[in-house]
C-alpha cells in the first residue's frame, strides 16, 4: 500500500473516511524499516524490541522519538553506553501528550549523537546514521537519526530535540521540516537533560502542516517543568495560511559572509526571491554579535551539561564499573561510560565554572548571551521575521570533520543564536546542490510566535515543490 | 587564557573522569584549541551588562506544599546496577 509515503495529514483524512486504519499505517511502517533501515540506520536497538507502544493497541499516527525522551517501558538511553538497559519509570509529558491526543509512538527509538553532543550523529555509540540523499554523508545532527527516518520515509513524523539547532541542522541535511519551539513552550519533563537553559522538544515532519499538527499535541504549560510558560497554546493549523504579502522580513548580513558555501548561499536568495514575489517585503538588518554565538554557546552548553551529567555515576541507573571504592566507581564508570565527544565537553564545561576561570568564562558568556538576545530584541521591533539559511553547507560526508570538534561546532554557526535568545525558528526545504543534498531554509520569530513562522514556511511550501522530492533508496 | 595538561588533569578530577596518558594529550591540545577560539570573547567590553543565565522573566516557581503519589519502589529500583531491599547499594564509603 506504501502508506508509509503520506504525511500524518494525509493518513489522518484516509482513517476519517476509513480508507485505512492505524493497523495498516504500523504494518506497512515496520515493512519499510525492515527493507530500508539496514542502509540508513535511523533506528537503535531496532531488532528485538517491539514497534509500538505499551498498550500495543495502534492509534492514530504512530510518532518516531528520539532516544533522549523518556518512554516508559522502552529503553532510552541517548545513545550512550553508561545509559545501556536504561528503561523509563514514567513517559515524558510529550508522550503522555502524544497518548492522550490519540496517536502512538513507535518503542523502538531513533538515533543521535551521544546525549546530543554533535552535530552529525557520529557520537552515537550505535555507530553513525546515513543521510537518505546520499547514504556516505551525515544526516546532520543530533536529532540525524529522526530527521533521516522522515526523509526516508521510515517514520510518518518524529521528535528531536533542538539545543543550538539540532533539529532544525539535521532537518536541513535531510530535506524535511524541522522546528525548535520557543523556549517553555514545550515541556522538557522526560527529556534526558543536556543544556537545562537552551533545550527544546520539537518537531521533524514531511510537510509544515504535519509540524503545525504535531506542536498542536505537545505544546502547553506543565507544572512538572519549572521552565514551562503558562499561556493558551494556540491552534497553529490556523496560522496556515498561504499569503505573506505586506510581512516584514530581515535578512542579516552577518549570515551572508565568508564560510557560507556559494550554491548554498544561491540556493537561499533564489528562496528569498521566490518570497519576495509572493509579497513579503525584504530589508537587511544587522546582529552585530553573531560571531560571538558560537564560542558563547560552548561555554554556556558545556557548563550546563557538566553540571547535568553529574548525576551518571553509576548509582541509580545505567553502567557501573568493577570499582575498589566510592569515588573510584564514579571514575571508572564514567570513563568507560562516555564517549570522546562526552568527555570533552564535560571537561570544558567544568573548567569553565571551576574557581578562577568562573568570570572569564561562565560569566562573560552569560554577559555576551544578553547582547546576543539584544540583538534580535531590537530587530523583532520593526520585523516580523527574520530569514537566514539553516545551515553554511550541505550535509558533509561521514568522517570528514570528526578529527576537528571546532569545525564541527562551526556547522551550527547559524542556528545557535536562536537558543540562546530562546525564541522559535523553523528550517524548511529550499532546494538542492548539483549533487543532490538538500538544503535548508531557516525562518526566525519572536518569543511565543510560532504563529509567524508556520506562515510564512507554509507560504513557501504551497509555492514550491521541494518537500516533495524523495530519496531513491 | 589557555590550558595545560596539569589544569585538565585537575578539572578531569573535579568531573571523576579518568583520562589515559594518550586521551590526556589529545584532549589537552583540543581543549586549548576550543579555548582559543573562545577567547574572542574577550574583546567585548561585557562590564555594565547584566548576565543572563535564563530567558524567560519567571522565578521563584513552586508547587503546592501537598502530598502527592511518588514513584513507587519497585519502579524506582529497577534500574539500579546493584540493590538490596529499599537500598541502591554503593562500594564501601567510611574505611
Amino acid at each position: 500500500m506504501e502508506l508509509y509515503k503520506l504525511t500524518a495529514h494525509e493518513l489522518l483524512e484516509k482513517i476519517k473516511k476509513k480508507e485505512t486504519t492505524s493497523e495498516q499505517i504500523v504494518s506497512d511502517l515496520t515493512k519499510r524499516i525492515k527493507g530500508v533501515d539496514v542502509k540508513v540506520q535511523a533506528y537503535v536497538r531496532a531488532s528485538g524490541s517491539t514497534l509500538l507502544a505499551p498498550d500495543s493497541k495502534p492509534n492514530g499516527i504512530p510518532v518516531s522519538i528520539k532516544d533522549n525522551i523518556c518512554t516508559d517501558g522502552y529503553n532510552t538511553e541517548c545513545c550512550s553506553k553508561i545509559l545501556q538497559g536504561f528503561n523509563p519509570p514514567y513517559n515524558a509529558t510529550v508522550i503522555s501528550k502524544i497518548i492522550s491526543s490519540g496517536n502512538s509512538f513507535l518503542g523502538i527509538k531513533c538515533n543521535m549523537d551521544e546525549f546530543a553532543f554533535g552535530s552529525s550523529t557520529e557520537n552515537s555509540c550505535f555507530g553513525p546514521t546515513h543521510n537518505p540523499w546520499d547514504l556516505n554523508c551525515v544526516p546532520g545532527g543530533s536529532s540525524g537519526g529522526s530527521a533521516a527516518a522522515v526523509a526516508a520515509d521510515e517514520a510518518i513524523w518524529a521528535l528531536g530535540s533542538d539545543t543550538g539547532g539540532s533539529i532544525r541542522q539535521p532537518a536541513s541535511f535531510c530535506g524535511v521540516v524541522g522546528l525548535k519551539p520557543t523556549y517553555g513552550r514545550v515541556s522538557r519533563f522526560g527529556l534526558i537533560a543536556f543544556a537545562s537553559s537552551l533545550d527544546q522538544i520539537g518537531p521533524l515532519t514531511k510537510d509544515v502542516e504535519d509540524a503545525a499538527l504535531l506542536m498542536n499535541t505537545i505544546s502547553g504549560y506543565d507544572p512538572q517543568d519549572s521552565t514551562s510558560i503558562n499561556t493558551p497554546v494556540p491552534d497553529y493549523t490556523k496560522a496556515l495560511i498561504n499569503d505573506v504579502k505586506g510581512i516584514k522580513v530581515g535578512i542579516p548580513k552577518e549570515y551572508f559572509v565568508e564560510g557560507l558555501d556559494p550554491e548554498v548561499k544561491k540556493i537561499i536568495e533564489e528562496a528569498i526571491n521566490k518570497l519576495k514575489t509572493l509579497g513579503a517585503q525584504f530589508k537587511e538588518v544587522s546582529l552585530p554579535h553573531s560571531e560571538y554565538a558560537v564560542p558563547v554557546y560552548y561555554i554556556i552548553a558545556t557548563a550546563e551539561a557538566s553540571s547535568n551529567l553529574a548525576r551518571f555515576d553509576g548509582v541509580q541507573y545505567g553502567l557501573r564499573a568493577k570499582a575498589e571504592g566510592l569515588v573510584d566507581m564514579y571514575k571508572k564508570t564514567r570513563s568507560l561510560g562516555f564517549g570522546d565527544e562526552a568527555k570533552r565537553r564535560i571537561l570544558l564545561g567544568t573548567f569553565a565554572l571551576s574557581h578562577g576561570y568562573y568570570d572569564a568564562y561562565y560569566l562573560r558568556a552569560l554577559k555576551v548571551r544578553t547582547l546576543i538576545k539584544q540583538d534580535f530584541d531590537h530587530i523583532f521591533k520593526d520585523f516580523d521575521c527574520i530569514i537566514t539559511p539553516t545551515a553554511p553547507t550541505s550535509a558533509f560526508k561521514i568522517g570528514e570533520k570528526v578529527d576537528d570538534p571546532l569545525k564541527m561546532y562551526l556547522s551550527d554557526i547559524y542556528t545557535i543564536s536562536v537558543n540562546l535568545a530562546g525564541i522559535p525558528a523553523i528550517s524548511v526545504p529550499c532546494g538542492f546542490t548539483k549533487e543532490g543534498l538538500p538544503v535548508g531554509l531557516q525562518i526566525l520569530s519572536k518569543h511565543l510566535n510560532e504563529e509567524m513562522l508556520f506562515r510564512l514556511a507554509y507560504t513557501y511550501e504551497q509555492n514550491t515543490e521541494w518537500h516533495k522530492m524523495k530519496p531513491k533508496l | 587564557m589557555s590550558i595545560d595538561k596539569k589544569t585538565v588533569e585537575d578539572v578531569a578530577h573535579l568531573a571523576r573522569i579518568e583520562l589515559e596518558a594518550k586521551e590526556l594529550e589529545k584532549l589537552s591540545k583540543q581543549l586549548e584549541h576550543i579555548l582559543a577560539f573562545i577567547d574572542k570573547l574577550s574583546v567585548l567590553d561585557t562590564g555594565n551588562i547584566a548576565p543572563t543565565s535564563h530567558i524567560l522573566p519567571i522565578s521563584n516557581v513552586l508547587r503546592k506544599d501537598e502530598p502527592r503519589k511518588s514513584l513507587p519502589i519497585e519502579k524506582t529500583l529497577m534500574n539500579a546496577p546493584d540493590k538490596q531491599g529499599n537500598f541502591f547499594v554503593v562500594p564501601k564509603v567510611i574505611e
